[in-house]
């Protein structure tokens, strides 16, 4: 009985060894290669960290109320802020938002649905693709040819129109490629219900590529609102709180740029302070944008 | 499937200008489909074929790909208004229109014959704001709530999706996807439903759950349904219409080859070509 048995059983097979060997190269090598991404992975981190570490703690030694509502102290002046800067800022920020987000959307619009094969939408695809590499400063320059020497003041007006020649096509490109993914069949869907083309772009399209778009709008944001270069020749600085729109505008990294060059450390101290409040308000608009467009579905 | 069918269709192609014998109706007619010629841009993609659709009928399309079973279902609500190079060449009379009249807008006209897709392709909204879309397209003034309450019933997918009407559409699987999306085509009462093989890409449970919605609709709407799947047309359709693809004068033109209820071209065909296709389907 167990004879038959026996025979009919499989032939064994040899297992190989399963155990790990910590002392084979292959285990070896990869134990060095990881230790290896970890290693570089603290590297890269150093400095990133310490840039947060430095504004924390230097910046938020003088982040308090008298900072961000004061005025900016002259020269041996203790105390003092930059409340002007603040709203210099946002106001500047504002107008270029109002200026690029629409522009930038209906062209992305007419990039990636209306006529995306056209020499026009091919030309300014290119032209926006090299603009966002192009030095910020050159923005500066060319609203002060533009909008300063015509109307003969550094305006609030003419920072802001800088900042937005600069977001514009960050915001056009992030809002092309978010329509484009939208899929084909959505946009057969709604032609097959009815819908007109406006009625395809302003029901469906948009309204799906929303996050996407909003990720491009608030990465063009932040970029904005931390530029010193194009504001130099545009809206210059105040040592006020604007009265107006067509008068020289303080902004936060102005006013970083000024005070962190100056020889008293009440300056030192604020510019850090003014840094810690930018980076906060990026923050704050990023976090606002994201909960506001996240995509619910 | 498709490699038998090519070697069918190259043995048994009819030559030349072979023209199918006219369906007679039976009922009434809501959309009368006669094909001259549909062209992409020089390509001639079908010629002649008369197709009737009766009112509250399933009319199947059946046939190898690419003999212009979706050309002709599209060219039924123009939607292939939206390919660049499309013209049609004919007359498509729904009810007393010509719908390729140059007064007609074609967006009116889907509004009317509703169409739902190979694939499903909710939007990125709710469950419910998918249904209400026509709704508020249309401008509806009525109770929107009970219409899509009513159309989601309708569709077979109200028990699935009732207590998640607030969740995304694309959070359905493949089959409710399907169902929704044919419960939001018939949210505004369209006259016509055109399915372009609503089921090709849905298991098979998840199929005859469709097919057994496409045959209750017909009590409410018009459907005209193409379908590579040749037991879905003996299934469901009422009237099948069988279409070849003609490859004398070195072009790929599909054509009707012959139209009539659907037992008849199953069991009884009129032509060999329908014999040897609807054969090699079933062997
Ligand atoms: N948008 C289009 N542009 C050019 N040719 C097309 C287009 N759509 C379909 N065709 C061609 O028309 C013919 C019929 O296609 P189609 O109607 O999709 O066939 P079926 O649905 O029967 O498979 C095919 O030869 C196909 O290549
Ligand atoms: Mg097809």
């Amino acid at each position: 009985m167990s004879e038959v048995n026996e025979q009919m059983m499989p032939p064994k097979v040899v297992l190989p060894k399963l155990e790990k060997n910590l002392y084979e190269a292959r285990a070896i090598k990869s134990f060095l290669l990881t230790a290896m991404v970890w290693g570089l992975v603290i590297l890269a981190s150093i400095p990133l960290f310490s840039v947060i570490y430095m504004l924390i703690v230097e910046g938020g030694a003088r982040l308090d109320w008298e900072a961000i509502t004061a005025l900016p102290p002259a020269g041996f002046e203790t105390g003092g802020g930059f409340g002007n800067a603040i709203v210099g800022t946002l106001v500047m920020v504002g107008i270029a938002s109002a200026i690029s987000i629409p522009v930038g959307v209906l062209a992305a619009v007419y990039l990636s649905i209306l006529e995306p094969q056209s020499k026009l939408a091919t030309t300014s695809r290119f032209l926006a693709k090299v603009l966002t590499g192009f030095p910020s400063i050159l923005a500066g320059v060319f609203v002060y040819a533009i909008l300063v020497i015509t109307t003969k003041t550094y305006s609030a007006w003419a920072g802001g129109v800088a900042l937005a020649v600069l977001m514009l096509p960050t915001v056009t490109l992030a809002a092309e490629e978010a329509m484009r993914q939208v899929p084909q069949r959505m946009r057969d869907a709604a032609f097959g219900m009815g819908c007109t083309r406006t009625q395809v772009i302003f029901k469906v399209i948009l309204p799906t590529g929303m996050p996407g778009i909003l990720t491009g709008v608030i990465l063009a944001v932040a970029g904005a609102a931390g530029e010193s270069a194009p504001l130099l020749f545009t809206a210059l600085f105040s040592n006020y709180y604007m009265a107006e729109l067509a008068e020289p505008t303080a902004s936060l990294s102005i006013l970083i740029y000024n005070f962190s060059g100056m020889p008293f450390e009440n300056q030192i101290e604020l510019a850090w302070a003014a840094s810690l409040a930018l980076v906060v308000m990026v923050l704050f608009f990023n976090i606002l944008a994201r909960i506001v467009g996240r995509s619910k579905f | 499937m498709s490699l038998i069918d090519d070697k069918v269709m190259d043995t048994l192609t009819h030559q030349g200008d072979f023209i199918a014998t006219p369906y007679e109706p039976k009922g009434p007619v809501v959309i009368d489909c006669d094909v001259k010629n549909i062209y992409y841009g020089d390509f001639r993609a079908v010629r002649d074929s008369r197709i009737p659709i009766e009112k509250n009928k399933v009319t199947g399309f059946i046939g190898p790909s690419g003999c212009g079973k979706s050309t002709v279902l599209r060219s039924m609500n123009r939607m292939n208004d939206l390919v660049e190079s499309f013209r049609f060449d004919g007359k498509v009379q729904y009810h007393d229109h010509d719908i390729y009249d140059k007064k007609v807008d074609p967006v009116i006209v889907r509004r009317y014959i509703g169409m739902v897709f190979q694939l499903p392709n909710p939007f990125s909204m709710s469950i419910y704001d998918n249904v209400a879309f026509g709704l508020r397209l249309n401008n509806y003034k009525g109770d929107e709530e009970e219409m899509v309450v009513k159309a989601l019933k309708r569709a077979a997918i109200w028990n699935d999706v009732k207590d998640k009407l607030k969740n995304s559409g694309l959070s359905l699987s493949g089959g409710q996807q399907q169902r929704l999306c044919i419960a939001r085509a018939i949210a505004t009462e369209p006259d016509v439903l055109l399915m372009d093989e609503p089921a090709s890409a849905l298991d098979p449970i998840a199929t005859r759950q469709i097919e057994e919605l496409m045959v209750e609709l017909k009590e409410d709407y018009t459907v005209a349904l193409v379908t590579h799947n040749m037991q879905q047309a003996t299934r469901v359709a009422d009237v099948t219409a069988f279409m070849g693809v003609d490859i004398s004068k070195g072009g790929r033109t599909g054509y009707l080859v012959e139209m009539n209820e659907t037992r008849k071209v199953f069991e009884d065909p009129e032509q060999e070509l329908t014999k040897e296709y609807v054969r090699g389907e079933f062997s």
